[in-house]
């Protein structure tokens, strides 16, 4: 390979990863612009999703309607989008209930409260999600060693798409990230600009006390807010396992701090910034993965946070078009 | 505050709790079986890091979420400063003592550039910083000799008696000793200029700006106290176990579970630390891993069903230990008198 294929090959790696992370960011960013709570607890609703996603893969092969070696072009397209769709919905509704059950009483108490009662969430989930992965289930290794990392299944064939000559590989799931997350990003983006709940999201992002005063119901758009950030978690930990086909209960903090390292670089509360410090980060981690060492590529994403809450707190785009929510 | 106040060694509730675990081997001479001196000991270890988190977390209202990074950076400079493999050898006392100079100035080092930070980045930052530490450890392999650890590492020392594995009551006892004098310099620091200053910071910054106080100046001494302290419990961790333990043993679960001290004890309060140590360690490390192996010895298969074994609920506890105590008793088990009287 040449340098530049190998650089070319690590901006792919990049995009794809930095897309999966931009969603959690979202999360991460809608929630905090709303709230202004830092949801320590997203990243590991995050990885219940991959959870879930695989619970069902093997629910549907135990009941003999799904068989992963045998499909088709377009049934295992469509079992993805299902996936997505169903992660997406079960982090969304958790995400409700955690904010009604935990966050909600506590709204008026300081951030410092509140962020500690998330980290508490954040735990409880991680142990949720160890009993997950004891799920009698094939799928998870027939309850033995819950512990331990879970194969996701490889939905999608992977062949190279730039043919078999290429030294650059693109494969299909790298595709298929894109075509998830983009149409998510634009729906969300038309979603907060153009719908009335949407301009309530953002009318409470400036100012909860005037946005309740024009007649917003400020309880239903926090709701909605954990509901959007949620599922676009959900989503991303099924692209996340389809592209690293791996899941462990403890994947959450990693992906968790890289989200919101995203989120804060971008400007925590901009939407267009959680979608570009996601990206952003997604290169930065593969960069470092090739020129730097793998093993120095978490101090490098966490080096750049620090420095950038440091220096820069508002993040790229977070202080003069400064759009919450 | 009354001059009785000020001047007495240690308050009533320190001191019934530090009288309760010194008579903590007397249930090891009496009921047949049992064994607490030995794990007892880590419970003071983790009571020292409470107590050096307390100064940051209680006392001046900054949430540090990496203090687990400050214990390895005294476990590791306790390790290269005894280890026979490296050219110090400075011994027990000279390692625990520098490895607080050295775990002052790392908290110095971080507090210096990120004090100014609203409060959530802050806590972000320092859990930044302890995954750093914790990677820079494994990867620095030269030094720290990565995931195997330092070892062996010296036990504590008198002129002509030496502590050792098979007496823990000795080795606890002395650990209580310097358990108990931390306690002392804690509560004079309590009531000193600089334990006045910090609550003045905690409770209005403002405020403490127009008495002349600077609240990163203040902010800063903070860290750096509760740095050495963790420091100092990383080196007394180190000694006990004759080796730093690889770098993941300071991990992020390590900050919450010194968080949870704080927190369940009763933020703030120095009694209560003690009190929130015995009670979270106790869990963690002697009735979690005690009933788990009851249950095996039961012919109770943990490995088969994972909801079987006593171990698997411990995020469970931490997290509903914080999630509970933030909702209904944001101020813990144990009141701060300050924290009630405000």
């Amino acid at each position: 390979m040449t340098p530049t294929e190998v650089f070319m090959q690590q901006v792919i790696y990049g995009l794809s990863n930095g897309m999966i992370i931009a969603l959690v960011a979202l999360g991460y960013t809608m929630v905090y612009g709303i709230v202004e709570l830092i949801n320590f607890a997203h990243g590991d609703l995050f990885m219940l999703g991959g959870f879930f996603a695989l619970t069902i893969v093997g629910a549907l092969g135990a009941a003999g309607v799904l068989d992963i070696a045998h499909m088709g072009d377009h049934s295992n397209w469509l079992l993805l989008f299902g996936l997505v769709i169903a992660a997406g919905v079960f982090c969304g509704g958790l995400n409700v209930a955690i904010d009604r059950v935990v966050y909600k009483p506590m709204r008026k108490s300081p951030k410092l409260t509140q962020l500690v009662a998330a980290i508490g969430v954040s735990f409880i989930i991680v142990n949720l999600g160890l009993f997950w992965g004891g799920a009698p289930m094939e799928v998870f290794g027939g309850g033995n060693a819950a512990a331990a990392s879970k194969d996701f299944p490889e939905i999608l064939e992977g062949s190279n798409l730039l043919g078999e000559d290429s030294n650059i590989v693109l494969r299909l799931e790298d595709l298929a990230i894109f075509i998830v997350t983009i149409p998510l990003m634009i729906a969300l983006t038309i979603f907060v600009k153009k719908t009335r709940l949407g301009r309530g999201m953002r009318a409470t992002a400036q100012n909860p006390v005037a946005a309740k005063l024009m007649g917003i119901d400020t309880d239903r758009v926090i709701s909605a807010t954990f509901l959007i950030g949620g599922f676009l978690g959900g989503a991303a930990s099924v692209m996340w396992s389809l592209y690293n086909n791996t899941i462990s209960f403890q994947m959450g903090f990693r992906a968790g701090m890289d989200a919101f390292t995203a989120a804060v670089l971008g400007g925590i509360g901009s939407m267009p910034g959680a979608m570009l410090g996601g990206v952003l980060i997604g290169l930065i981690r593969a960069m470092s993965d090739q020129y730097i060492e793998t093993r120095w590529t978490n101090v490098v994403v966490f080096g750049v946070l620090i420095l950038i809450l440091v220096f820069r707190p508002s993040g790229l785009l977070g202080l003069k078009q400064r759009e919450k929510v | 505050m009354s001059a009785l106040q000020r001047f007495s060694l240690f308050s009533r509730g320190q001191l019934v709790v530090l009288g309760l675990l010194a008579m903590v081997p007397l249930v090891d001479l009496f009921v047949p079986g049992v064994q607490l001196a030995a794990p007892m000991r880590n419970v003071i270890v983790f009571a020292i890091l409470a107590l050096g988190l307390n100064i940051v977390v209680g006392w001046t209202g900054l949430l540090h979420l990496g203090i687990a990074a400050f214990m390895a950076i005294g476990a590791y400079a306790f390790g290269i400063l005894t280890c026979e493999i490296y050219p110090f050898q400075v011994g027990f006392w000279w390692g625990v003592i520098l490895a607080g100079l050295i775990g002052a100035f790392a908290g110095w080092l971080l507090g210096a550039p990120t004090l100014r930070l609203r409060g959530d980045y802050l806590a972000i930052v320092t859990l930044g910083f302890g995954e750093i530490v914790q990677d820079a450890l494994k990867n620095l392999e030269i030094i720290t000799k990565g995931t195997q650890g330092i070892n062996p590492l010296p036990a504590p020392t008198f002129p002509g008696f030496v502590m050792s594995a098979e007496h823990p009551f000795p080795w606890f006892y002395l650990y209580l000793g310097i358990l108990a004098v931390i306690v002392f310099l804690c509560r004079n620091l309590e009531f000193s200029r600089l334990g006045r200053q910090l609550f003045a910071v905690r409770e209005d910054e403002l405020a403490a700006r127009c008495m002349a106080i600077s609240p990163d100046k203040a902010k800063l001494k903070a860290f750096a106290f509760g740095a050495a302290l963790a420091a100092v419990a990383g080196a007394l961790s180190a000694s006990l176990l004759s080796s730093t333990g690889e770098p993941s043993n300071y991990d992020f679960q390590i900050s919450i579970l010194a968080l949870c001290i704080v927190i369940v004890g009763g933020i703030g309060s120095i009694t209560g630390v003690l009190v929130g140590a015995i009670v979270m360690v106790g869990l963690n490390n002697v009735v979690l891993p005690q009933a788990t192996q009851a249950l095996q010895r039961h012919g109770v298969d943990s490995t088969a069903n994972v909801l079987s074994s006593p171990d698997n609920y411990k995020y469970m506890l931490f997290g509903l230990a914080l999630v509970l105590m933030m909702r209904y008793r944001p101020d813990g088990i144990v009141y701060s008198r300050k924290a009630a009287r405000k």
